[in-house]
């Protein structure tokens, strides 16, 4: 497993080499020279003071991923270059802070950071805490298991299997929504982090692991042909951009910024989470109102 | 507060669980602990290297090393059970070693004539050890095995990263990631569900050890 991730590092890296010698143009993104925002803005505020802080995943392939040059990279770091391009900022003044499921609500609370993209579901929990821009993807929730078990070709055949196990994070949005589906609650591992969960399937200690469609999709084509992702999603898990609850200006910037640079935004997932093979390339969705 | 007051049933069930694991655990280490213990001491030197290998090898691993072991490396071996099975073997083999410890130093103050007399009028090893010796290490290990149980206690919210679902970390992590409630009540009510073990434990030791001093 080290060796693989090793090899696609390496891998990366290259890649991430070649397409630099390229002069590698059409990989940035665009960065708005002169801003005009409203005085008392959140905008205006982040523009004058010329940096942001972006709280996002460390640890999810696709999204948010640190890597070796200490820097994250994936989908939700792109879109929150295309927001802090369009309020004047560069990719070189975004502060990144590791914000993961648990502290997500408390550093936007606490003010650490302007805004939060780290494959956020937005719920009504949520908002009674934070405001939610967005959505700009609609992830879904899903099943993998091993290659040789045709017993599982839904969420509805868990039941029909009370001895297969069902893995997850603890806490998750879809360790929570697979509790229906179950025959008992022993049927439910959960551990800290997914990776756990690939590493049981593989030793045959759980039968599936469930989550969001592009983790698992990373997940199985890692394996190399070991698991493969079964059924339909049978969950919409709107992605959400996590900001200080109440503040509709920013909001409304927000949502304006994505569907005014839907091309970009386009471009962001075919070189992050879109290189992964079966995803399908996302329509950005309809903004909900902001509130 | 009001997310601990909400979630009331699911810390209870939360600290059942918690609980069962406690006390397997706690059963599992005690007769462990005392087994090697008994090693250490025996006449059998084979006996002996075993003892003082395990407690040198259990006692330097970190406890989620250990872990690590029983939930991701016996299964490699063909050894599949369920997590709180793998979590209780883990908690069990990390804290017999310091049983072991605690009680052999029980064992020491035990003065030797007590042995040397017990073998003289004919008892075997064995014998001696569970009618003579062992009786009398109990009674003044008493506060240091209680001081490790009362660490293993806590240790065993180590072993809910490990797969044991519904376990008090697991509510934790429930509530202020899925749930997205504030960390501060959250863990506190986290942290009441442990005060609640390990303070009655502390209690319960004091009656005990009253109970069964014995004065010199």
């Amino acid at each position: 497993m080290r060796i693989k991730k090793l090899g696609a590092a390496a891998a990366a890296l290259v890649l991430a080499g070649s397409l630099a010698a390229c002069g590698g143009g059409d990989d940035e993104v665009e960065v708005a020279s002169e801003t005009d925002f409203e005085a008392g803005t959140t905008m205006a505020e982040i523009a004058d003071r010329g940096t942001v802080t972006v709280g996002t995943k460390f640890d999810q392939p696709g999204f948010g991923l640190l890597g070796l040059e200490d820097v994250p990279e994936g989908f939700d770091v792109e879109v929150a270059k295309i927001i802090a391009g369009a309020m004047g900022i560069g990719e070189d003044d975004i502060e990144w802070v590791q914000a993961t499921s648990d502290i997500r609500e408390q550093v936007i609370e606490d003010g650490d950071v302007d805004f939060v993209v780290a494959t956020y579901t937005i719920n009504d929990e949520r908002k009674q805490r934070i405001t939610f821009a967005g959505p700009y993807y609609t992830a879904g929730q899903q099943l993998m298991v091993s290659s040789d078990n045709d017993a599982i070709e839904g969420p509805e055949d868990i039941a029909d299997n009370p001895d297969m196990k069902v893995c997850s994070v603890t806490g998750s949005t879809p360790s929570e929504q697979i509790r229906e589906y179950l025959a008992d609650e022993d049927q439910l591992v959960l551990f800290d982090i997914y990776d756990k969960c690939a590493d049981a399937l593989s030793n045959g200690q759980v039968d599936i692991v469930t989550t969001d469609n592009v983790i698992l999709l990373g997940f199985a084509a890692e394996s190399e042909g070991e698991f493969k992702l079964v059924g339909e999603q049978f969950t919409d898990e709107p992605y959400g951009i996590g900001i200080t609850k109440g503040d509709v200006a920013f909001c409304e910037f927000i949502n304006e910024t994505l569907a005014e640079n839907e091309d970009a935004y386009l471009a962001a997932w075919e070189r992050t989470a879109g290189e992964v093979e079966g995803t399908e390339t996302p329509e950005l969705p309809e903004a909900d109102a902001c509130a | 507060m009001s997310p601990v007051i909400d979630n009331l049933d699911l810390y209870w069930s939360g600290f059942l669980t918690s609980l069962e694991f406690i006390v397997y655990s706690l059963i599992g280490s005690m007769i462990l602990g005392t087994v090697i213990a008994a090693f250490r001491v025996s006449p059998i030197a084979a006996l002996r290297s075993f003892g003082s290998g395990y407690v040198t090898v259990v006692r330097n691993c970190p406890l989620t090393i250990v872990l690590f072991f029983m939930a991701f490396g016996l299964p490699e071996l063909g050894i599949n059970r369920s997590y709180f099975f793998f979590g209780i073997a883990g908690l069990v083999i990390y804290t017999s070693a310091f049983v072991c410890e605690a009680l052999r130093s029980g064992i020491n103050s035990v003065s030797a004539g007590q042995a040397e007399a017990a073998r003289a009028i004919g008892l075997t090893f064995t014998q001696t050890m569970t009618q003579v010796v062992l009786p009398q290490a109990f009674r003044s290990a008493i506060p240091p095995l209680g001081s490790v149980q009362i660490a293993m206690f806590k240790n065993s919210a180590v072993a809910g990263a490990f797969g044991i679902g519904g376990d008090l970390y697991s509510v934790g992590k429930t509530l202020t990631s899925a749930r997205g409630f504030e960390y501060i009540p959250v863990l506190t009510g986290v942290a009441i569900g442990y005060l609640i073990i390990t303070l009655s434990a502390g209690l319960a030791l004091g009656l005990l050890e009253r109970k069964v001093a014995i004065a010199r």
